[in-house]
């Protein structure tokens, strides 16, 4: 009785009722925490679509010769799998989703800072979703130039380039005005007490990466635009016929782009800083020296653009540059490997399904990473660019660096978020088959590369035959390890266990309020003297 | 207790202007990449730049600048008389802002329709028999000058709508952020305006 009493003069924000019922309270919920949850069901849709057109690829690519598509059709699949997974899952995704969610709770405040602002922003993601994905149901044919719409081919070719292209330009303005709500919710709304150097390690890299968003995306807005007003006016920005240059597409499109990996991969980095002290039951190592690489990472960042365009024609001394630059991005990288290493010396490790979604994104980040220097040194990238190891790399990086994490953080939070727990056995399950998958996938893939076939062919010779093969049975694996991952949390909304305030004993803000939150957070704005990880 | 404040009762007028101030980095990065492509066009076709750019009627230029000059003037001082409680006198103003916006696009409108009268504009007959330079330069010219329109008519939209909370009393001499963010909205455009006229207009 005391119980119902208590739920219902504080009701959660699950359970809150506002001026809309139903749907509609969701839709039009300026509550951070909804936002979040509209950024990830909508996320997990396109996840979902996107997921099975890159098995359908492996499926292809399982036998030399045509199997189940042709080439045009695979072109689309690769261009559609770009396009969703880069602009609409893994550019918002940790920020979107988690940074709603839990960076107001982190910090002590009840909101962000402009939360009809944040409304709006998931408003342009849809809307821009929808005009990039309505291109592979009207027009001349889905696009086909992958995801970088390279110029000249970009307005050469028939297909329905403009929804997609457009839509990834709106998709641009929502990124950005995330980034400067973020940006402003830290600068203004952190608790009495919590100083830059209080604040937790996840909303320091959505810090960063807010100003990488804010930064750089303009730049591939004007970009993209150039591009449209160049197929629909004929005004010759990048078309050679017309007296302009293709590279310095390239060179606009990856002034952008290349911070977005800073973009996917910051927040991922401050996810795995959260979980680590949390199940390492320890201080973490190094919190300033977390901080500063993360700043360090987001500036240099922006200067390493060129190494994408090693064989596309630069000076040599461009070169030299960007391959110099580029090893120097991995150095703050690799210092926060050392910290989370660092951090699990001597702990008492309490050893959760989500502490193992950090272990595994250690493991591949790693590969990842170490096959990103192969790449960036100039002469290994004369010969591997364009091949599947370039594939491997990015999918180690991009898919196990912010999709491990993005797991991780879902296992994490969840409790919080939906306030009940999952069920840990299926958990485990799906990830050990997941892991497993996810390796035999993109391993060969390295190999392929490195013995020389391109990427984004639907067709090879008879040579590469048998990494193929394993490569599409980790493709089949990994998908049933994401089908298990995934029903279980699905599931566990209804049927898991309540969750506690603190399931994990953590010592970050967001523990310290209901599971799940209620509308407001907090009764009363907690008021912080303590660094975040507080543990003996 | 003062921690205690209501979601809907928050009100934090440094942090809307930073943001606005963010947001205008933002806007100066979009043009920014079109300068980008300007300066490395300009740098490769220097002649053919020299030529095009004297098409451009520096008069009108010249009386399109002196405009949004005196319209950043008018929203500036609409400020100073909210804060004297003159509301009167800021709706004057923040009209006088819109129509000389107004005014600045009929005199695009009629440079605009003068250039395509004389059949350049892009993809037309007479622009691609002239040399790749000059088609280059004049595609810059409308993307330029056009992105910098569309800017206009949004700022005038902004305006209007704070002119709008200005007459209803939700904009009053204690709570005027968004006629603040308005006008330094109208000051991003002015600035703009200020780089692309002596980019197209002035250096030939």
């Amino acid at each position: 009785m005391i119980e119902t009493l208590i739920q219902d003069s504080n009701p959660s924000f699950l359970d809150y009722k506002g001026r809309f019922k139903g749907l509609m309270g969701w839709i039009f919920s300026t509550d951070h925490k909804r936002i979040g949850l509209l950024y990830l069901y909508s996320m997990l849709v396109f996840f979902s679509v996107a997921a099975i057109l890159g098995l359908m690829m492996k499926l292809e690519l399982m036998a030399p010769g045509k199997t189940i598509m042709g080439a045009q059709t695979y072109n689309s699949f690769f261009t559609l799998h770009g396009i969703t997974m880069i602009f609409l899952i893994v550019v918002p995704g940790l920020p979107a989703v988690f940074g709603n969610f839990f960076l107001p709770i982190m910090i002590g405040a009840k909101d962000v800072a402009f939360p009809r602002l944040n409304l709006l922003s998931w408003w342009i993601y849809i809307v821009g979703a929808f005009i990039a994905l309505s291109a592979q149901f009207f027009g001349d044919g889905p696009p086909d130039t992958g995801w970088t719409f390279y110029a000249p081919y970009s307005f050469r070719t028939g297909t329905n380039m403009l929804p997609a292209v457009t839509g990834a330009f709106v998709l641009g303005f929502s990124s950005i005005v995330t980034g400067i709500n973020f940006i402003v919710t830290m600068h203004r709304m952190r608790a009495p007490g919590m100083n830059w150097m209080k604040m937790p390690l996840f909303p320091w890299a959505l810090y960063g990466t807010s100003w990488i968003q804010v930064l750089a995306t303009p730049i591939v807005g004007v970009t993209l635009l150039m591009v449209v007003l160049e197929r629909t006016l004929q005004i010759g920005f990048f078309d050679p016929a017309l007296g302009g240059d293709p590279i310095l597409y390239q060179h606009l499109f990856w002034i952008y782009s290349h911070p977005a990996v800073y973009i996917m991969i910051l927040p991922a980095m401050g996810i795995i800083s959260e979980i680590i002290p949390t199940f390492a039951r320890k201080t973490i190592f190094g919190y300033t020296a977390i901080v500063v690489s993360t700043l360090a990472i987001a500036f240099v960042g922006y200067f390493v653009w060129g190494h994408h365009m090693f064989t596309s024609g630069m000076s040599g001394v461009a070169l030299y540059t960007f391959s110099i630059l580029t090893f120097l991005v991995a150095i703050p990288s690799a210092i926060k490997i050392f910290n989370w290493v660092a951090t699990l010396h001597k702990a008492s490790i309490n050893l959760q399904t989500p502490f193992i979604w950090a272990l595994c994104f250690l493991f591949v980040f790693m590969i990842g990473g170490l096959s990103g220097m192969v790449l960036g040194a100039l002469s290994a990238n004369v010969h591997l660019h364009d091949t599947a190891f370039v594939v491997a790399h990015f999918h180690y990086i991009v898919f196990g660096g912010t999709g491990f994490a993005f797991f991780g953080a879902l296992h994490y939070w969840y409790p919080k978020m939906f306030g009940r727990m999952y069920d840990m056995a299926w958990a485990n399950i799906g990830l050990a088959i997941f892991f497993t998958g996810f390796n035999t996938l993109y391993l060969p893939m390295f190999f392929l590369g490195m013995t020389g076939m391109p990427r984004r062919y639907y067709d090879y010779v008879e040579k590469f035959h048998g990494p193929n093969i394993i490569s599409s049975l980790g493709a089949m694996l990994m998908i049933a390890g994401l089908i298990i991952i995934i029903t279980n949390l699905v599931r566990s909304t209804r049927h898991g266990v309540k969750a506690e305030k603190d399931p994990w004993k953590g010592k970050t803000l967001e523990w310290t309020v209901d599971s799940p939150p209620s509308l407001e957070n907090f009764e009363e704005i907690p008021v912080v003297t303590d660094h975040p990880y507080k543990y003996d | 207790m003062t921690n205690h404040i209501h979601i809907d009762e928050h009100r934090d007028d440094e942090g809307a202007k930073t943001g606005m101030w963010i947001f205008i980095f933002t806007e100066l990065l979009l043009f920014g990449g079109l300068f980008i492509v300007y300066s490395v066009y300009r740098y490769l076709n220097p002649m053919a730049f020299h030529l095009a750019a004297e098409e451009l009627d520096v008069f009108l230029g010249t009386v399109n600048t002196v405009i949004l000059l005196v319209s950043s003037m008018t929203i500036a001082m609409a400020i100073t008389s909210i804060q004297l409680k003159k509301k009167g006198l800021t709706l004057i103003l923040m009209g006088v802002t819109i129509l000389l916006a107004i005014i600045f696009m009929v005199n695009k409108y009629f440079e605009w329709t003068g250039k395509i009268s004389h059949g350049i504009f892009p993809g037309s007959e007479i622009l691609h028999q002239s040399s790749q330079g000059e088609i280059l330069f004049f595609g810059l010219y409308y993307a330029m000058t056009g992105l910098h329109a569309l800017h206009i008519i949004v700022g005038v939209g902004f305006i209007g709508y704070v002119m709008w909370l200005v007459k209803t009393d939700d904009v009053k001499h204690d709570d005027y952020v968004i006629l603040e963010n308005s006008a330094l909205y109208w000051h991003l455009v002015d600035l703009i305006w200020i780089f692309l006229f002596p980019l197209f207009y002035l250096i030939t």
